[in-house]
């Protein structure tokens, strides 16, 4: 017993010995950078040689992942080593429940809802000024991102004070919500709706999100569809933004319908089957529509991105530098800050972009050359449009682009199109589209909701299903009865005498 | 040098540490929160969610019919088969057995897309016929789990008491019905609730089949992902209760079985 005691005791004492070794390793000569991002939203490197974009001296090519790049680059350009411990996440909820639980982070890249939630529990530490100096070349993100994303100048919707994400978060990828659509199966009105998720022409061939904001968002947009077509900015914002009980209630009996139409609910699988044709229109984020699409390109078959006329959902993607991990140490959040950075380089978004689909919130004219690389008319086009990108890229910014990607409306706005439309959507669309906030206190009302259209009713269930279900049991109980009657299953084995039990 | 020496008891500690810290602490936790509101006060707030709630009853309706179902057809498809397995000469069973033990190797969301593409071809649009595709796919999983116990039992199985059965006058049907299937109940008792149990919850199935309905399974991971503990526990913990239920009925069921083998020998 001794000698287990001391085996224990000696077990005891490695563990806060390893523990101080680790600590030593940390305070000596390299930052520990914990990351967390969402999957495949960034560049893992690997690329063909063929993949070489051709911008720049040597062009843009992924050998190794961006991460490793960005170890390699800060270690040789500072005065002390980094070690990036990155890690995924996969919903929203998922990393808000991992931080709940202790898991600690110094840089997460949340969608802008959780941002507002994170900001509001003031969990974040705000970008150093040193950051926004755009005297220095290294600080990528101020001298590249986006005007309309997030101005120093205190323009950008990061910047609009009821977002409040000004310093607080650095944008790294955003886009639109729509829907993803064969042209061939689904004439353009069809799509032109939100209302295409109940449509009983499409159903079963139609597939909406498995999350309770988005199916929400569409939902509102279905039953607010006459109130969206005059309303202004502010308008369009209160009622896409509303939870009252009464608009709850009304979007659970929109979504239960919903539910009975659509081919499923799903959070990837819908890229697959819209791809291989199981469904004909598909709820997508901009991004995995571009995917999709892509992938559809390479099977020869053509498929298109629509916003739909009330309204699209306006979302981000931001990286924020959290109190618990960074805890005032200056070099951790020098890294960080590096990190954000270096993922702005304009050669590392368009990486990014070129990887994952999505689109960057850096402007600037490396990625304006690969838009126009990508999507730009050939010479010999005939039918050409301008594509005007001037809100998001500065002035004068105008692709020359092949017509027949884009449906143009009578009063010139683009409301459905391919690859572009869904990377950069057009001025008209950026006005109607709306930016979600958090639910706040209406959560958990919300999500209830959710769980009530999901659910099936006692009082739904049909008297048919009873009544065949109730036969069934009746069936097998009856059975049994029948068998343990007939055969004495389990009395009558023992002698009727002398018989004792063991 | 003394030698490290341990005596039986202190063999079992790995096992109680794993169990104090896997088993008993969160079932601890687990009461704890379903008992609990978000502020941390005791509440039975959660408990009359669940059962006044038509739809979290729906559910449990749905999830146990989905289950029977389940249950049945994998039990009508594997006692046949492990009653052949169990029948057939030395050489060829084991082959036979490892064919149908050979899936459990394979990984099983691989193995339910696979079975998408399946259904797909047979039914066109599978997101059609959601309960009768859950069914397909769980029985798909967990036929195995009904096959091998069932196997078991029937391998253990007494040939002599067959033959006294025969020699004693009773038709084939009789002996199978009188001998084999009694005799089988325990086999039949440990299928079912292996199968019976986690088919309540694999929700997995049901969403890689395009089955938009919650089972009990989505429903407690609905309410975790909405950071909603209390409620999501609760559930957790009335499936506890049923499994218990079943467990105390089933061993009632085999300990009365065993009963009667030690009479019959």
């Amino acid at each position: 017993m001794k000698r287990f005691f001391a085996v224990c005791a000696a077990a005891a004492l490695l563990v806060p010995s390893t523990l101080a070794f680790a600590g030593c390793a940390d305070k000596d000569s390299s930052v520990v950078l914990r990351v967390s991002n969402w999957e495949e939203y960034i560049d893992l490197g690997e690329w063909e040689d063929d993949e070489l974009i051709d911008i720049g001296e040597d062009g843009i090519i992924g050998v190794n992942s961006m991460v490793d790049d960005f170890t390699e680059w800060f270690n040789s350009t500072h005065d002390f080593k980094v070690r990036v411990e990155y890690s995924t996440f996969g919903t929203n909820e998922d990393l808000y429940n991992r931080l709940k639980l202790g898991d600690v982070y110094d840089l997460v890249c949340p969608s802008d809802y959780m941002l507002m939630k994170l900001i509001a529990e003031e969990a974040f530490v705000e970008f150093s000024d040193a950051f926004w100096d755009t005297s220095v070349e290294e600080n990528y993100y101020a001298n590249n991102v986006s005007g309309y994303i997030d101005g120093a100048d205190g323009e950008g919707i990061f910047n609009d004070e009821e977002y409040n994400w000004h310093k607080k978060a650095a944008c790294y990828m955003w886009g639109t919500t729509g829907i993803v659509y064969n042209p061939e199966e689904v004439p353009a009105e069809d799509v032109s709706g939100w209302d295409i998720l109940l449509n009983e022409e499409y159903n079963r061939r139609v597939t909406a999100k498995d999350n309770v904001r988005d199916a929400y968002f569409a939902t509102l947009g279905i039953i607010n569809k006459d109130k969206l077509s005059g309303a202004d900015k502010a308008e369009r914002s209160a009622i896409l933004n509303d939870t009252d009980d009464g608009t709850i209630s009304r979007a659970q009996e929109v979504l239960k319908s919903i539910k009975d139409n659509v081919y499923s609910f799903e959070t990837d699988s819908g890229k697959a089957d819209m791809v291989t044709g199981k469904v004909v229109a598909n709820y997508q984020w901009s991004g995995d529509a571009v995917y999709i699409m892509d992938e559809a390109d390479a099977d020869e078959t053509e498929l298109w991105y629509s916003v739909p006329d009330e309204c699209t959902n306006l979302w981000f993607d931001g990286w924020m530098m959290l109190k618990d991990g960074i805890g005032g140490n200056e070099r951790r959040q020098t890294a960080a800050e590096a990190f954000v950075n270096f993922l702005s380089r304009p050669d590392n978004a368009v990486r990014n972009m070129y990887y994952i689909g999505y689109t960057s919130a850096i402007a600037g004219e490396t990625v304006f050359e690969y838009m126009d690389g990508n999507y730009g008319a050939e010479e010999d086009e005939e039918q050409t449009i301008s594509y005007d990108l001037s809100y998001f890229f500065g002035e004068d910014s105008v692709l020359t682009v092949g017509a027949a990607d884009f449906e143009v409306a009578a009063g010139g706005g683009i409301n459905r199109g391919r690859q572009l439309f869904a990377q950069y959507p057009p001025q008209n669309v950026i006005d109607r589209s709306v930016v979600m906030l958090d639910f706040g206190e209406k959560l958990a009302d919300i999500n209830r909701m959710w769980i009530n259209v999901r659910c099936p009713d006692l009082k739904d269930f049909s008297p048919v299903t009873v009544g065949v279900v109730a036969a069934l049991c009746a069936a097998a109980a009856a059975g049994v009865c029948l068998y343990v009657f007939r055969y004495r299953l389990f009395i009558d084995y023992r002698p009727k005498k002398g018989f004792e039990k063991v | 040098m003394t030698k490290l020496r341990f005596n039986r008891s202190q063999l079992c500690i790995p096992y109680a540490v794993f169990l104090i810290l896997f088993v008993i602490a969160p079932l601890v936790v687990i009461v704890y929160y379903a008992f609990t509101n978000g502020q941390g006060n005791f509440t039975f707030a959660n408990f009359i969610n669940f059962f006044a709630g038509t739809n979290t009853l729906g559910t449990l309706v749905y999830s146990f019919a989905l289950a029977t179902v389940t249950t049945l057809v994998c039990l009508v498809i594997a006692y046949p088969t492990a009653y052949v397995l169990a029948r057939s000469n030395f050489k060829k069973k084991y082959v036979l057995l490892m064919l149908f033990v050979l899936p459990m190797w394979i990984n099983f969301t691989l193995r339910i897309t696979a079975l998408k593409e399946i259904l797909t071809v047979f039914e066109g649009n599978i997101a059609k016929y959601p309960f009768l595709n859950s069914v397909i796919g769980m029985t798909y999983d967990f036929l195995p789990f009904m096959i091998l116990p069932l196997y078991t039992s029937l391998l253990k199985l007494d040939k002599s008491l067959l033959e006294a059965a025969s020699d004693l006058g009773a038709n084939r049907f009789t002996v199978f019905m009188r001998v084999t299937l009694p005799l089988s109940v325990p086999g039949i008792i440990s299928g079912m609730t292996m199968v019976l149990l986690p088919s309540m919850t694999n929700y997995v199935v049901l969403d890689m089949l395009y089955n938009s309905t919650y089972i009990m399974g989505s429903l407690i991971g609905s309410y975790f992902s909405a950071y909603d503990w209390n409620n999501g526990s609760l559930i957790s913990l009335v499936l506890l209760v049923i499994i218990f239920l079943v467990t105390l009925v089933t061993n009632r069921f085999s300990d009365k079985d065993a009963g009667n083998r030690g009479a019959v020998l």
